[in-house]
């Protein structure tokens, strides 16, 4: 929990990893990528504020202690949501497994959900798989890579029939939240790992299920935001929005909060702090006492209040995951006083 | 191609002509000049008329289909240039940095680069990017005409000429005549960039516009910054 100016934020971080990039984890043959993979992971870094910056040996594998010192004890979270990325083609155990992360968040209890994911060019092996992992690790919600590599493929998409036998396991294993990247990276050739529009298909033809677009789609929100105004369980994951451009680009944050807020309203946005890429302290803190700015250029955009704040931090995702959130978090919550300033 | 530098100075125009002529090639997603991005890192031009030009991106793994693009662009911008007798392109420290520059180099375009792995030329990705950057523009256009006064709901009455002069409507205009689109000072100031026809629902439009104007700015921010985190410099002017 957060609290400022007397008023309790519950703080979910909808979008955190625990992985290893060490070189004893990159596949033989595999080193570039594994290790450009890294690399670029790490220049995300770089937009965040210069005292969070990590060496690369320390980003490439951390320990589970620094990370429940980062998120918990020093990040204001209260419950992460852990979004497996496996690229076993380039790690010999995989980068950021639901193993992995199953295995940290039962020492911790209470202070993850686990999600798993899964490759529609994994065939019938891979829905059975599937299930084991949902029974296994209790998951609620699948992180999708549509980029991720599989031999000679360089991806897949959520339009393919494939595709729609997982969503349907989804929906029977009580999968409701699917988290799909679309965001700054690679889908190589003339393939467009950018486009969202396979997510408009799916959101369309699965309607109880909701779609989470991490990243927003950057870097092409204008194709994002127009899909999700016309597709109800669409929403925004402000991963690499808040600690991406936050810090290193303030204006465009508060343009791209702006249109965000234009398009899809307060209810649809979900925070994410993206870590170890960024560590979630500046970002909750600097998000509870950023205000959109005044000014001609931003004149087309409301000002933000405590309410939209407390859903975007950590209700929006307490909805979707049902987590139990303490009365006072919530926004029907009276606010209270800061304590020693009297009641006037 | 055929005439050959022969002094320091000759070189010192080819060199600056060269120049101008990278600041005329754009990363299409970001609708700027390379030079102004800070993508190029070298650019050499010999005596006899050999140029040397380095690219870089803000990524490994920036998707290479626009790497291809700059590359194949920059080959062509700077062939052009007279005095130039060869030209070298190579894009550095990316994964398909070998497969795009020898592809360039051997002008086998996108797919012959690719075999096996790409489908399409790239004339579609690039004017769907010009489409982005003809609604872009005319946000930069019409959001200085409503701030000086003119009421949104009569821009649809108004011509490209009716604008006030200056850059923003020429790269406006330019990006508008690339496209194939009426482009004159009579021409409507606003239309869909898809279709040509006019703009009915000016609201939307005009909300369309600022929203794809944010995305290409704030896109251009993430990748200034990220190549000032991988190379540690600011980008050239």
């Amino acid at each position: 929990m957060y609290v400022k100016d007397g008023v309790k934020y519950f703080v979910v971080d909808g979008h955190t990893h625990f992985w290893d990039a060490s070189p004893a984890n990159w596949v033989p043959g595999q080193e570039e990528y594994a290790k450009g993979w890294i690399e670029c992971f790490h220049a995300y870094q770089s937009l965040g504020p210069a005292q969070t910056h990590w060496p690369i040996e320390k980003f490439q594998k951390y320990s589970e202690e620094q990370m429940m010192t980062d998120l918990f004890d020093e990040g204001h979270v209260d419950v992460a949501i852990f979004q497996p990325t496996d690229l076993r083609q380039w790690y010999t155990t995989g980068f950021n497994t639901t193993e992995t992360n199953g295995e940290l968040a039962e020492r911790h209890p209470g202070k993850f959900v686990v999600n798993t994911n899964w490759d529609p060019r994994d065939g019938d092996d891979g829905l059975k798989a599937l299930e084991e992992r949902a029974r296994r690790w209790g998951c609620k919600g699948v992180k999708l890579y549509t980029a991720e590599w599989k031999g000679d493929s360089r991806g897949w998409s959520l339009k393919s029939p494939e595709a729609a036998r997982y969503l349907e396991k989804c929906q029977e294993l009580g999968i409701k939240n699917v988290h799909v990247h679309k965001g700054p990276t690679i889908w190589p050739l003339d393939k467009d790992a950018f486009d969202v529009s396979d997510v408009d298909h799916a959101a369309t033809n699965f309607p109880e299920l909701n779609f989470v677009v991490e990243h927003v789609g950057l870097p092409r929100i204008e194709d994002f935001c127009f899909m999700a105004t016309q597709e109800p369980n669409v929403y925004a994951g402000l991963s690499v929005v808040v600690g991406g451009l936050m810090h290193a680009r303030p204006r465009f944050f508060a343009k791209v909060m702006g249109e965000l807020l234009f398009w899809l309203g307060e209810d649809r946005l979900v925070f994410g702090a993206d870590y170890a890429i960024w560590e979630p302290r500046w970002q909750v803190e600097g998000f509870v006492d950023w205000q959109m700015p005044d000014g001609e250029e931003f004149s087309d955009y409301g000002k933000l209040s405590v309410t939209a704040k407390k859903k975007i931090l950590g209700l929006n995702a307490a909805k979707l995951y049902d987590l139990k959130v303490p009365p006072e978090c919530d926004v029907d919550a009276p606010e209270v006083e800061p304590v020693g300033v009297p009641a006037s | 191609m055929t005439s050959v530098t022969r002094t320091p100075d000759q070189a010192a125009a080819v060199l600056a002509a060269v120049w101008s002529a990278l600041g005329t090639v754009l990363d299409p997603e970001l609708d700027e000049p390379l030079t102004h991005l800070g993508f190029v890192s070298h650019c050499l031009v010999t005596e006899d008329g050999e140029v040397r030009v380095r690219l870089r991106l803000p990524t490994y793994f920036c998707a290479p289909n626009f790497a291809y693009l700059m590359v194949a662009d920059s080959y062509d911008a700077v062939s052009a240039v007279p005095g130039v007798r060869s030209v070298s392109v190579k894009l550095e420290d990316h994964f398909a940095a070998s497969v795009i520059n020898d592809g360039v180099a051997r002008r086998s375009g996108f797919v012959g680069s690719f075999p096996g792995e790409a489908v399409n030329e790239l004339d579609d990705l690039r004017a769907d990017f010009l489409r982005r950057a003809v609604l872009a523009g005319t946000d930069r256009v019409c959001r200085a005409m409503i701030t000086a006064g003119v009421d949104r709901f009569t821009l649809t009455d108004l011509t490209l000429g009716d604008a006030p002069e200056g850059a923003d409507r020429e790269r406006l205009r330019s990006r508008r005549r690339e496209l194939g689109l009426p482009s004159g000072d009579s021409d409507p100031l606003v239309l869909d960039p898809a279709t040509g026809e006019a703009v009915t629902d000016i609201r939307t439009h005009l909300g369309l516009a600022r929203l794809t104007r944010v995305s290409q700015e704030a896109n251009s921010g993430v990748c200034r910054g990220m190549l000032l985190g991988r190379y540690g410099v600011k980008e050239e002017r």
